[in-house]
């Protein structure tokens, strides 16, 4: 409401840079379209609300006969009242197990406010396995470590788990990107100066014991929370030592005795009240936010049009620059180069304050469309503007003429502008992301700080129809044609491509703005590990000088 | 300020100008807006005309007042105007001190105010240009020292103390020090109050001047046939009174000369009982009595004028606690003779200065009779000074300076209608029981009280509210003086409208911290009967049932108002350039909002909870569920705070105030331990929820009381009247330690333990704050 006030006050008025609305929400393609995209809407809704159920009724109420809080309760304890929550791949796992249904991956993952300031927020969901870890419930979780490094946003695990899921220990234990790696980045990012912060809800075996043991400055309650490396009936098959779990690790053993834990807390509440003070007493450890330096303003028409400027079919055409005047601050929109390659839409907007420069999908990508590209990111590079990748592309153009034309190293050039650019990236699949043009639109091997699917997005190599063409050429087996081509036309789905963690989460049309607006801010945030040596350098670690983080004693 | 018409002409113009008049001032009007000169006129004919014209329902007979108009013929021109005083000495505190500042300032009178060390951030001593300590809080050791007063006026070469009331007011024995030492009381002469101090010498006297005094018989002769022929004079009924009485006791009504002896022998009885002596007196008894008095002023010249009467029936504990003025239902004939039998007693001591003759009046003969005369400014002189115009506190330097009366009778104005309601810490609840505590949050309606205009015509006059006040927020009350908080004036044209004025200013005085009888004013204020001025003495043990309705459960619609203001207040501080961060408050993506519940209670018992659920729908917008008894759904309900205290949700303004516990304080379920909300609806009526706090802090703080077991805290804000033991000294279990007093009632404090005191944390005589740790006993277990 007092945003609305604030806009009204500072509105401007008519300017060149405003986008008209050319859309006609009376016609019957549009309410087709929008019907269509409303229903994607709401069995997206449907799907995250069952997601948000996590392991259901019965193990919920398990969990609170124990008179503990569930992972979802403890999540909204802890942060900020009445705080946006930016949660992360929330269809995490949906459908990848056969017959196992592992909803949200049994973790919940985000972003949200605590005493005042960001931090990315990992809550293993007990009631789901025991909160074991699957191998997408690793992907997840070091997907949000990623987050918070590249934010330097400090980090909040709040724990309860059995450790790796032992059926899936091949894909879980071995590899670079495994169960290992949680406890490397910790690491790293206490050297860093990025803050890790653990709470033990409950039991926390194994490798799981490591999160706490890992974290800077932690917090046990007390008869509830148990870390040990292995659990009473494994000390007694080693060596025959009878003990029970609180004596093997409860919160009093551990906070009196063994000082794995700094805080002893007598119940969820506590440990979460304990959690808010030590996040509020970080000061700059933090980071801090900055900006925006201009005023929010509502964009001038309403984002509901959304879904019928795009409906489900990606063959339907439809002008980039209906959804930027939807999702920008007053639908002002700085073009560049307009006339210029117009099969991509480059220009200048703020989303809820914060400046962004907007690469934007208007056809298939011709020479002069990836040239143009390049230099607008160029330019937002130069001028520390954040990239936001509107991607609705089918490729670059094919055929001889383009090839002449060098299509092959335009679109290279825009691609190594995209992976180079030395701005933060974001990028939201409003359509098709197919071929190369996923990788010159910023797709998720370029590293965006975010990528997010509309319910309708597809992302593949090729169109599917394109594939079964190209295959027909290539094979004659009809039936192999068909079934590859269903098999190409699910594995393209943003529901396939959420549920593998290929993105951060499908989003409702209308969310963009406001979703973006929290990514933005994020990505202008002062970091606290911004004064640290070697930030942005090589991957490695060995002598960059950066230390070793806070060691437990 | 209280500009007056009078009052405000001459700091506009301050113009003389010779007119045929009587009255020494006569007022020159100001410009009008519309820039015509106003003509000279007198206050006679700006006040006396519309009287008639807009009070038909209390007309005044000026033609019949000018009979008892009584000044002494003066001739201006002969007269010199005698200067006030340049600088003054006010000897007492609170509203009052404040008030005679306040007329000081307006005259260009400086002011000296005296302070106890427990009123050192008092109102009076920050608006006074001097001010002195005269001692520790308790008023023997302070502001009833007469050598300390004494010793300041001379030190700060004051010419003149005003007394205000209580205190040294009607102390014979401080004028008289006061005029060895050549410094003015402002008040009457000694002798008056002597005389006036004596129930029977006044009685006496005024019998002389012919003042109707209430027919009885008050002599030794104490045998039983002579007291029954006596009451047979007197005519039933009658009042069977111990000499000695009190409280009630020895006393007794008799309707029937048949009932006459046995009463007697009872009363008698009870009298040698309880006071050691069986002697009585005979009175008239009055079964429905009203308490009307009049307001007079004398001069040292010898002028006397009555101001009118004030009706101060309504009474609690014998103490006044809403008056007004004109009193109701009285004829012209009858304000008149009561008047002229008010200015008679003043004559009859040779009164100066001002004071009230208080009357008992039969509502059911209409007669009247001298009960005793105030010789002070008495607290409810505001009523007069609305209905009147004048400011009571000028008129008294003005005679204390040794000038005539500004006005005569003739030209005393009597317009409207006004009432006082007096502001106290008390439970009305509880039998008027006084409290006290700190003002932890104070809002009062603004005052309209006029301005310093002067109507264009006389019969212009607009509905006011004034407030007197002495106190600020955060000050402490009703530890060592009176608990009165502030008296709370209204004006209106007639008894209706000053009393929808009096009610719309209760509404919006709002107290936090001590229990006040404002909604019990509020109750009297809208009786029916008290609103037809159906008034008497004994009008609250009447009409009891109506003034106290029984106290209904909080609505759900208040629990709601309670949740979201918690909610809103936790709400991230909103600023210019927000980040979406703040602004996108309610955001939980994938079509999800932010939940909330919260715990209240009404009282302070956890068991009796009541859960309320907000959902944060759209910005600004919620829905909430009151899961009482029968639950409760409100859909989309708009909210938000306008200021931290106030809440704009179901299309009205709630004032909410929060009372966190002492930070000191562990947490229990004690209730000066958990958060206090505070409702004030838009009618004034005040509820109190509580904030349950956390099970884990109720643990935490059971660890610290665990482990503090030898330590007493005080349990309240209270005063330490003995301290028991000292440190080394061996205590048992149970054994008193400390004594406390609060809320007029005495605690004793044991010791929890039995060991040895190893800490005093007070003195004697010291003021504690709640949770202050008192005595601590280091156990010692047998044995050891």
């Amino acid at each position: 409401m007092l945003q609305t006030a604030l806009s009204r006050s500072t509105r401007r008025f008519y300017h060149a840079s405003v986008l008209p609305s050319l859309v006609s929400t009376a016609s019957p393609e549009f309410r087709q379209k929008a019907e269509s995209m409303d229903a994607l809407v709401s069995d997206l809704k449907a799907k995250i609300a069952q997601a948000k159920e996590g392991g259901g009724t019965k193990a919920q109420e398990r969990m609170r006969s124990k008179g503990k809080k569930l992972p979802r309760e403890r999540l909204s304890l802890l942060l900020d009242p009445n705080t946006p929550f930016l949660e992360l791949s929330q269809l995490a796992a949906l459908d990848v197990y056969p017959g196992e249904n592992i909803p949200g991956a049994g973790i919940i993952t985000g972003i949200g406010r605590v005493a005042g300031k960001e931090c990315v927020v990992v809550v293993n969901d007990a009631t789901v396995k025991g909160g074991s870890y699957y191998p997408l419930t690793v992907k997840k979780h070091l997907r949000a470590q990623e987050i918070a490094r590249e934010h330097g946003l400090p980090c909040i695990y709040v724990v309860e788990s059995g450790g790796a899921a032992l059926p899936h220990q091949a894909n879980v234990f071995p590899d670079k990107d495994h169960f290992g790696r949680i406890f490397y980045n910790m690491a790293q990012m206490s050297a860093l100066g990025i803050p890790q912060i653990a709470l033990v809800h409950g039991i926390s075996v194994a490798g799981g014991a490591y999160v706490p043991a890992m974290a800077d400055e932690n917090i046990i309650v007390r008869e509830q929370g148990r870390i040990f490396l292995a659990g009473p009936p494994l000390v007694k098959a080693a060596t025959g030592e009878e003990v029970n779990e609180e004596v093997l690790g409860g919160g009093m053993m551990h906070s009196s005795e063994s000082g794995v834990t700094d805080h002893l807390a007598r119940d969820d509440d506590h440990a979460i009240a304990i959690a808010r003070d030590i996040v509020g007493g970080l000061g700059i450890a933090s980071g801090q936010a900055v900006g925006p330096f201009v005023p929010p303003e509502d964009p001038l028409y309403p984002a509901s049009d959304l879904h019928g400027i795009v409906g489900t079919d990606l063959r339907q055409p439809f002008d980039m620059r209906d959804i930027i005047a939807r999702v920008v601050d007053g639908s002002r929109f700085r073009e560049f180069k307009k006339e210029y390659g117009p099969t991509i839409v480059t220009g200048f907007a703020h989303i809820h304050g914060h400046g962004v420069g907007i690469v934007a999908n208007n056809g298939i990508l011709f020479s002069p469309s990836a040239l143009k590209a390049t230099h607008f990111i160029q330019l937002c590079s130069q001028r520390r503007i954040p990239l936001l990748f509107l991607v609705n592309v089918t490729g670059y153009m094919v055929g001889s003429k383009a090839e002449k034309g060098g299509i092959a190293k335009d679109g290279a050039k825009m691609v190594r502008a995209v992976a180079c650019a030395d701005v933060p990236k974001l990028t939201v699949v409003v359509g098709g992301s197919f071929g190369a043009g996923n990788y010159g639109m910023s797709g998720r091997a370029y590293s965006p700080r975010f990528m997010w699917m509309w319910p309708n997005a597809k992302v593949s190599v090729m169109g599917s129809g394109q594939l079964s063409q190209v295959m027909s050429t290539v094979s004659k087996d009809p039936n192999q044609h068909s079934s590859l081509k269903a098999d190409i036309e699910a594995q393209s789905t943003a529901l396939y491509s959420t549920a593998r963690l290929w993105d951060d989460g499908i989003i409702q049309p209308t969310e963009t703005r406001d979703i973006v607006g929290l990514a933005l801010a994020l990505a202008a945030r002062r970091r606290s590990d911004a004064s640290m040596p070697g930030l942005g350098g090589s991957p490695t670690w060995d002598g960059s000088g950066r230390g070793f983080g806070v060691f437990r004693m | 300020m209280i500009p007056t018409q009078r009052t405000a002409a001459r700091s506009l113009g301050r113009i003389r100008v010779q007119a045929a008049t009587q009255a020494p001032f006569v007022v020159h009007a100001p410009k009008t807006p519309t820039g015509r000169t106003g003509q000279a006129r007198t206050l006679a004919s700006t006040w006396s005309i519309p009287s008639e014209a807009i009070c038909p329902a209390h007309p005044v007979a000026l033609s019949s007042h000018r009979g008892l108009a009584t000044a002494a013929p003066r001739d201006p021109s002969s007269f010199t105007r005698k200067p006030l005083f340049d600088k003054i000495l006010i000897a007492n505190r609170g509203e009052i001190a404040c008030r005679v500042i306040r007329t000081a300032k307006k005259l260009g009178i400086k002011t000296v105010a005296v302070y106890s060390d427990a009123d050192a951030q008092s109102l009076h001593v920050l608006e006074a240009d001097e001010a002195y300590c005269i001692g520790p809080a308790p008023s023997a050791e302070s502001y009833l020292r007469m050598d300390k007063i004494v010793e300041v006026c001379h030190k700060s070469s004051a010419q003149a103390v005003h007394p205000g009331y209580g205190f040294l007011s009607e102390n014979a024995k401080f004028a008289e020090r006061l005029a060895e030492q050549g410094i003015v009381f402002i008040g009457p002469p000694s002798s008056a109050i002597i005389s006036m101090g004596s129930k029977s010498e006044s009685k006496n006297i005024m019998s002389a001047a012919g003042v109707p005094c209430v027919p009885g018989y008050h002599g030794n002769n104490q045998d039983p046939q002579f007291l029954f022929s006596e009451a047979e004079k007197i005519g039933y009924p009658v009042l069977i009174k111990a000499i000695h009485g009190g409280g009630g006791k020895g006393m007794r009504a008799v309707s029937t000369p048949s009932e006459f002896m046995d009463s007697l022998e009872s009363a008698k009885r009870e009298s040698l009982k309880a006071f050691g002596d069986e002697n009585v007196l005979i009175e008239k008894y009055i079964e429905r009595p009203r308490h009307v008095e009049v307001q007079v002023f004398a001069d040292t010249l010898g002028g006397v004028v009555s101001l009118w009467e004030r009706d101060c029936s309504v009474q609690r504990r014998n103490q006044k606690i809403i008056e007004e003025a004109p009193a109701p239902g009285l004829s012209p004939e009858l304000r008149a003779d009561l008047s002229e039998k008010a200015v008679a007693a003043a004559r009859a001591v040779n009164y100066v200065g001002a004071g009230t003759v208080e009357f008992i009046f039969d509502n059911d003969t209409r007669r009247f009779y001298f009960m005793e005369m105030n010789t002070r400014l008495q607290v409810e002189h505001p009523v007069t000074e609305m209905i009147t115009g004048l400011d009571l506190v000028e008129w008294q330097f003005e005679i204390a300076a040794g000038n005539p009366l500004p006005l005569t009778q003739s030209s005393i104005p009597l317009v409207g209608h006004a009432f006082e309601a007096r502001i106290y810490a008390e439970n009305p609840r509880n039998n008027f029981l006084p409290d006290s505590g700190r003002l932890l949050y104070l809002s009062t309606p603004t005052p309209t009280h006029p301005s310093r205009r002067i109507p264009d015509t006389s019969t212009t006059i607009t509905p006011s509210l004034r407030l007197e006040q002495g106190f600020t927020e955060g000050a402490q009350i009703g530890m060592f003086y009176d608990p009165m908080i502030a008296k709370l004036v209204v004006h209106g044209r007639d008894r209706t409208e000053a009393l929808r004025m009096l009610r719309r200013g209760l509404e919006e005085y709002k107290v936090v911290g001590v229990s006040t009888n404002v909604e019990f004013l509020r109750a009297l204020a809208g009786n029916d009967a008290f609103v037809e001025g159906d008034v008497e003495t004994g009008f609250i043990k009447k009409y009891h049932s109506e003034l106290f309705p029984p106290i209904s459960d909080p609505s759900p619609e208040l629990f709601a108002q309670a949740a979201l203001y918690i909610a809103l207040r936790d709400q991230p501080i909103a600023s210019t350039l927000q980040s979406p961060w703040t602004s996108l408050g309610a955001r939980r993506f994938g079509g999800d909002v932010y939940e909330r519940t919260i715990s209240l209670s009404k009282d302070e018992s956890s068991a009796a909870h009541i859960n309320i659920k907000l959902k944060h729908t759209t910005p600004g917008h919620f829905d909430i569920l009151v899961d009482g008894s029968s639950p409760t759904t409100f859909k989309s309900v708009s909210a938000r705070l306008t200021s931290p205290t106030t809440l704009a949700a179901f299309s009205t303004n709630a004032t909410i105030v929060s009372q966190p516990p002492p930070p000191a304080m562990s947490a229990s379920t004690s209730p000066n331990a958990m958060e206090r909300l505070h409702l004030f609806t838009a009618d004034g009526t005040k509820t109190t929820l509580v904030l349950l706090p956390p099970p884990w802090l109720l643990s935490l703080g059971g660890d610290v009381m665990a482990s503090h077991k030898g330590a007493l805290r005080a349990p309240m804000p209270s005063l330490v009247v003995e301290v028991r033991v000292s440190p080394g000294q061996r205590v048992d279990e149970g054994q008193a330690v400390v004594v406390l007093e609060s809320m007029k009632t005495e605690t004793v404090l044991r010791a929890p333990v039995a060991g040895v005191v190893k800490g005093v944390g007070c003195v004697k005589g010291e003021m504690v704050e709640e949770g202050r740790e008192l005595v601590d006993i280091e156990e010692v277990v047998e044995g050891q």
